[in-house]
C-alpha cells in the first residue's frame, strides 16, 4: 500500500527550506500579507494537509501557498472538502481542515460543516469572500457564509483585516477541539488575503480555554452514582461517542469490569469498548440486538457516558428504561435532561468524571443479570443470517462479516449512511476507537468516499475501506478522480442492491411496499471505477468474496469492489420510529427471501 | 412560564443574531429583549424575556453559554429583582383637552416631554402593569394615541449579587484599566516591530 511515498518524498525534501522559513514566522514577527498570515498560522497549528478548491476570492490565498510546508488536495466538489476535513479529524483525533472559494464554494461546504456539528467533530473551514468595500452589495460570488453557517457551526468568524486574521484562527483551532468539539468557519474577505499585517504567532494565541460555567462535578453527584451502582441489580452502561472524544477508553473498561457492567454502544461509539469483550453487549437502538435494546429495558440502573439520547437510541421517551434510574455523565450541560430525565447529572468531561468516581467504586457481583442477558440472547444468534448455510444469495451481512474477518478488524471503515451501515455496525466488530468512521447525526448520503480519503491522510499507514450503497456512493463518486490524483490506497466496497435501500425497508414496512423513487439505475461502477484508472471488480456470490476482498486489499492502488447483493434484503432488528425499544421488528426465522415468500 | 435571562455578551457585530437564531432554533418567541452598555467597557448587557416551558430554562442558560460570544449568562425566574420598561407615547391633545392628560399623568407618575398644538408625548417608567393601566385608560378615547414606543423589559437582581463568571473577571474597575493597559502596550509592540 502506500502510493503515495512519491509524493511523499520529493515534498520531504522541498519542505526543509520552506519548513524553515514558516517557523521563522512562527518565532519572529514579521510583516506578511493576509494569505501568508493564514498558511503561517495553520502552519503553526500543525496542521500538514488541507482539503480545498480554488475560486476567485481565495485565490490570493493559494497563490501564496507554495511557501508553506502544507499539502492541499484539491477535491471535486467542496461538499466533499468538508467530509475529507470530517474524516481526518475522525481518524486521527486532531482538527481537519477544509478551503473554499466564495459562493458556491461557500455554500457546498454546509452539508459536511452540518455533518461535523452534529457529530461533535473539530473542523476548521476556511472561505474567501468579495473585499470588504463591497461585502453586502450582492458582489459576484457573494454569499453571507457567517450568516447560513450560524446554526450549524460551533463557532464563525467574518475577517476584513489582515491583522485580525491570525487571531481569528487560533481561536478557531481551539474553539474546534475544546469542550464539546465541532466545526468552526473563518470567512476571509479578499482585500484582508491581500493586505499587509505583522504576524506575530506568539501574541495571536487566544485567551485559555473557559470551560462552560455550568459544568458541575459535585462530591454528592460522585456519591449518588457510587451508591447507585453499588445497589444496582440490573445495570448497563450506555457509551457513545465521548468516550473517545474524551479518551476514556481505559476508564469505561475499568468501570465495566470493576463492577461487571455490561456496555452497550451508540454507532459513533462503537470501538469505545472493544467489541470482543465479554461485558460488550453491542449497538443500541433502532438497530440494534434484541437483547441489547431488552436489557436496556429491564435495566434498573442506565449509566450513560459521553452519550446524548439521540432518538435512534431511545425509541419513544414515554416508554424508554422506564425502570431505570439513570446516571448521565456529559461534557455538554445543555444536553442534560434534554430527551430523558436524569437522577444524577455529572457535568464535565467524562474522562476527568470516571477518574473521580472510579475510587468510589468497588467490585460487585454482576453474575446474575449477566446470565440474564446471555439467556435472553437465546436462539437468535442462530438465526442470524452468518450463520445460515450459504444459499447461493449474498448477503450484505456476509460481506460485512467476511471483511471483517479478513482485515482482522483492523482496517478503518468508512461508512456512508443507509442499510449498509447497519449492517456494517452489527456485523464489522470494531476493537479500537476510530476505526469506524460514519455520520451518525445527520446521516448524510455521500459522506463515505471523501470522509476514506481524509482518514487515509490521518492514517497513511492504516488499511482504508470505504463501505457504500450504490445510492450514496454515487452522490459524491467524482472523488474517485481525487484518489487517483492523490495516488493514495484506498478499498472501495459498494452494497449494490438496486434501491435506495434503507428507504425501500421502510417503504415496505410502513409504506405497504409502495417503492416509489427508490428503484435505482446506476452506472457499472466497475467500469466508472475503470475509466478513473482503478482496477474493480463485481462480486455475485457468497463463495467469490473472500478471493475478491484478497485481490482488493493486495492490489497496490485503489480497489473497488461492486457487491452485487440481495436487492430487497431489510435490516434487523428494527425498532419502528415512534415505537417502544421492546416492540422491535425482529430477525426472520429463516431465509429472509424464502420468508418472504412463504409470508406471501 | 415567562422565563427572563439577563445576559453579558462582546460587542461585536452579529452577536445579537447568535442570540437570537438560538431562540428561533428552538422555536421559542422572545416577548422582550433589551440591550445597551453595561458597566465592563467591551460587554453589552441585555434582558431577554419568553415564554417557554418550566424545564427549559435550564436547556436556554447552558444554550446560552455555549455561545462563544456570551459571557455570564443569568437565569433571573423568581429571584428578587426590579423589573422596569420604559415607554414613550405620543397622544391627541389640542390646548382645549391637555389638562385632562396632565391630571392622568400627574396620577401615573409619568412626564410630559414633548408638547405641540396637535399632539404632547408621554414618558413612562414602571412595571409592564402600570405602564398597561396608563395606555388603558388613554385608549379610552378612541383615536387618542398616535403612537407607542416601549422599551422591553430590564431586570436586575435585588442586593448585592456578583455571578461567579463575573467575579473571576475582577471588579470593574480592574477590567477597565487592565483593557486599557493592553491597549496601550500593543500599540507600542507594532511600533517598534521591524518591518
Amino acid at each position: 500500500m502506500g502510493t503515495k511515498g512519491n509524493a511523499k518524498t520529493a515534498n520531504a525534501t522541498a519542505a526543509k527550506p520552506m519548513e524553515a522559513q514558516a517557523n521563522a514566522h512562527l518565532t519572529t514577527p514579521t510583516r506578511l500579507t493576509g494569505a501568508e498570515i493564514l498558511w503561517a498560522t495553520l502552519a503553526g497549528e500543525g496542521v500538514r494537509e488541507v482539503f480545498g478548491y480554488p475560486g476567485g476570492a481565495i485565490l490570493p490565498a493559494y497563490d501564496a501557498l507554495r511557501k508553506f510546508p502544507i499539502h492541499h488536495v484539491l477535491v471535486r466538489h467542496e461538499q466533499g472538502a468538508a467530509h475529507m476535513a470530517d474524516g481526518y479529524a475522525r481518524a486521527s483525533g486532531g482538527v481537519g481542515v477544509a478551503i473554499a472559494t466564495s459562493g458556491p464554494g461557500a455554500t457546498n461546504l454546509v452539508t459536511g460543516i452540518a455533518t461535523a456539528m452534529l457529530d461533535s467533530i473539530p473542523m476548521v473551514c476556511i472561505t474567501g469572500n468579495v473585499s470588504s468595500k463591497v461585502l453586502g452589495t450582492d458582489a459576484f460570488q457573494e454569499v453571507d457564509i457567517t450568516g447560513i453557517t450560524l446554526p450549524v457551526t460551533k463557532h464563525n468568524f467574518l475577517v476584513s483585516r489582515a491583522e485580525d486574521l491570525a487571531h481569528a484562527l487560533r481561536q478557531a483551532f481551539q474553539i474546534a477541539k475544546s469542550g464539546r468539539p465541532g466545526p468552526v468557519l473563518v470567512d476571509i474577505t479578499k482585500d484582508a488575503q491581500q493586505a499587509t499585517a505583522i504576524f506575530d504567532f506568539e501574541a495571536a494565541k487566544p485567551k485559555p480555554y473557559r470551560p462552560h460555567p455550568m459544568l458541575s462535578v459535585e462530591d454528592a453527584g460522585l456519591a449518588q452514582a457510587a451508591e447507585l451502582i453499588r445497589n444496582a441489580k440490573r445495570p448497563v452502561i450506555l457509551a457513545g461517542h465521548g468516550v473517545m472524544e474524551s479518551g476514556a477508553m481505559e476508564q469505561i473498561r475499568t468501570l465495566a469490569e470493576r463492577a461487571q457492567i455490561p456496555v452497550a454502544l451508540t454507532l459513533l461509539g462503537l470501538g469505545g469498548f472493544p467489541a470482543s469483550h465479554p461485558l460488550n453487549m453491542g449497538m443500541m437502538g433502532m438497530h440494534g440486538e434484541a437483547w441489547v435494546n431488552d436489557a436496556i429495558q429491564e435495566a434498573d440502573l442506565l449509566i450513560a457516558c459521553g452519550m446524548r439520547f439521540d432518538d435512534r437510541v431511545t425509541g419513544t421517551l414515554a416508554t424508554y428504561a422506564t425502570k431505570a434510574k439513570k446516571i448521565h455523565i456529559e461534557v455538554d450541560p445543555a444536553e442534560v435532561n434534554k430527551n430523558v430525565k436524569v437522577d444524577v447529572a455529572l457535568v464535565g468531561d467524562l474522562r476527568e468524571v470516571l477518574e473521580q468516581l472510579l475510587p468510589r467504586i468497588a467490585g460487585r457481583d454482576g453474575s446474575a443479570w449477566l446470565k440474564t442477558i446471555e439467556a435472553s440472547k437465546g436462539e437468535v444468534a442462530v438465526r442470524d443470517i452468518k450463520n445460515l448455510p450459504d444459499s447461493g444469495h449474498l448477503y450484505a451481512a456476509h460481506v460485512m462479516h467476511d471483511l471483517w474477518r479478513m482485515t482482522g478488524g483492523d482496517a478503518i471503515v468508512v461508512t456512508d449512511v443507509g442499510q449498509h451501515q447497519m449492517w456494517e455496525a452489527q456485523y464489522f466488530h470494531h476493537e479500537k476507537p476510530r476505526t469506524l468512521i460514519t455520520s451518525g447525526g445527520l446521516g448524510t448520503m455521500g459522506y463515505a468516499l471523501p470522509a476514506a480519503i481524509g482518514a487515509k491522510f490521518a492514517c497513511p499507514h492504516k488499511e482504508v475501506w470505504v463501505v457504500a450503497g450504490d445510492g450514496g456512493f454515487q452522490m459524491t463518486a467524482a472523488e474517485l478522480a481525487t484518489i487517483v490524483q492523490e495516488k493514495i490506497k484506498i478499498n472501495i466496497a459498494i452494497i449494490n442492491n438496486g434501491y435506495l435501500g434503507m428507504v425501500r425497508q421502510w417503504q415496505e414496512f410502513f409504506y405497504e411496499s409502495n417503492y416509489e423513487a427508490t428503484p435505482l439505475v446506476s452506472p457499472d461502477f466497475v467500469k466508472l471505477a475503470d475509466a478513473h484508472g482503478i482496477p474493480g471488480r463485481a462480486v455475485r456470490t457468497r463463495s467469490e468474496v473472500e478471493a475478491a476482498v484478497t485481490e482488493a486489499r493486495s492490489a497496490p492502488g485503489p480497489f473497488l469492489l461492486n457487491f452485487m447483493v440481495e436487492k430487497e434484503d431489510s435490516v434487523y432488528p428494527m425498532i419502528p420510529a415512534g415505537s417502544a425499544l421492546h416492540e422491535m421488528i425482529r430477525r426472520p426465522g429463516k431465509d429472509p427471501l424464502e420468508e418472504r415468500s412463504d409470508d406471501i | 412560564m415567562l422565563h427572563t435571562f439577563v445576559a453579558y455578551v462582546e460587542d461585536l457585530p452579529g452577536v445579537l443574531t447568535r442570540v437570537a437564531s438560538l431562540f428561533r432554533r428552538l422555536n421559542i418567541n422572545i416577548n422582550s429583549l433589551t440591550v445597551g452598555r453595561s458597566e465592563r467597557p467591551g460587554l453589552s448587557r441585555l434582558t431577554l424575556v419568553c415564554e417557554a416551558s418550566a424545564e427549559a430554562g435550564h436547556r436556554i442558560r447552558a444554550s446560552l453559554f455555549k455561545l462563544e460570544n456570551v459571557v455570564d449568562v443569568d437565569d433571573i425566574a423568581q429571584s428578587p429583582s426590579v423589573t422596569r420598561e420604559l415607554a414613550l407615547i405620543k397622544v391627541a391633545a389640542s390646548p382645549r383637552n391637555r389638562s385632562q392628560i396632565f391630571d392622568l399623568v400627574e396620577v401615573f407618575r409619568a412626564r410630559i416631554v414633548d408638547l405641540t398644538s396637535e399632539s404632547l408625548m408621554i414618558e413612562m417608567t414602571g412595571v409592564e402593569s402600570k405602564i398597561e393601566g396608563l395606555i388603558e385608560v388613554l385608549r379610552e378615547d378612541d383615536g387618542r394615541i398616535l403612537e407607542i414606543c416601549r422599551s422591553g423589559k430590564m431586570t436586575m437582581r435585588r442586593g448585592h449579587h456578583v455571578s461567579s463568571v463575573l467575579k473571576a473577571m475582577g471588579s470593574v474597575v480592574a477590567v477597565a484599566e487592565a483593557a486599557e493597559a493592553t491597549e496601550e502596550a500593543g500599540q507600542e509592540s507594532v511600533a517598534d516591530l521591524p518591518e
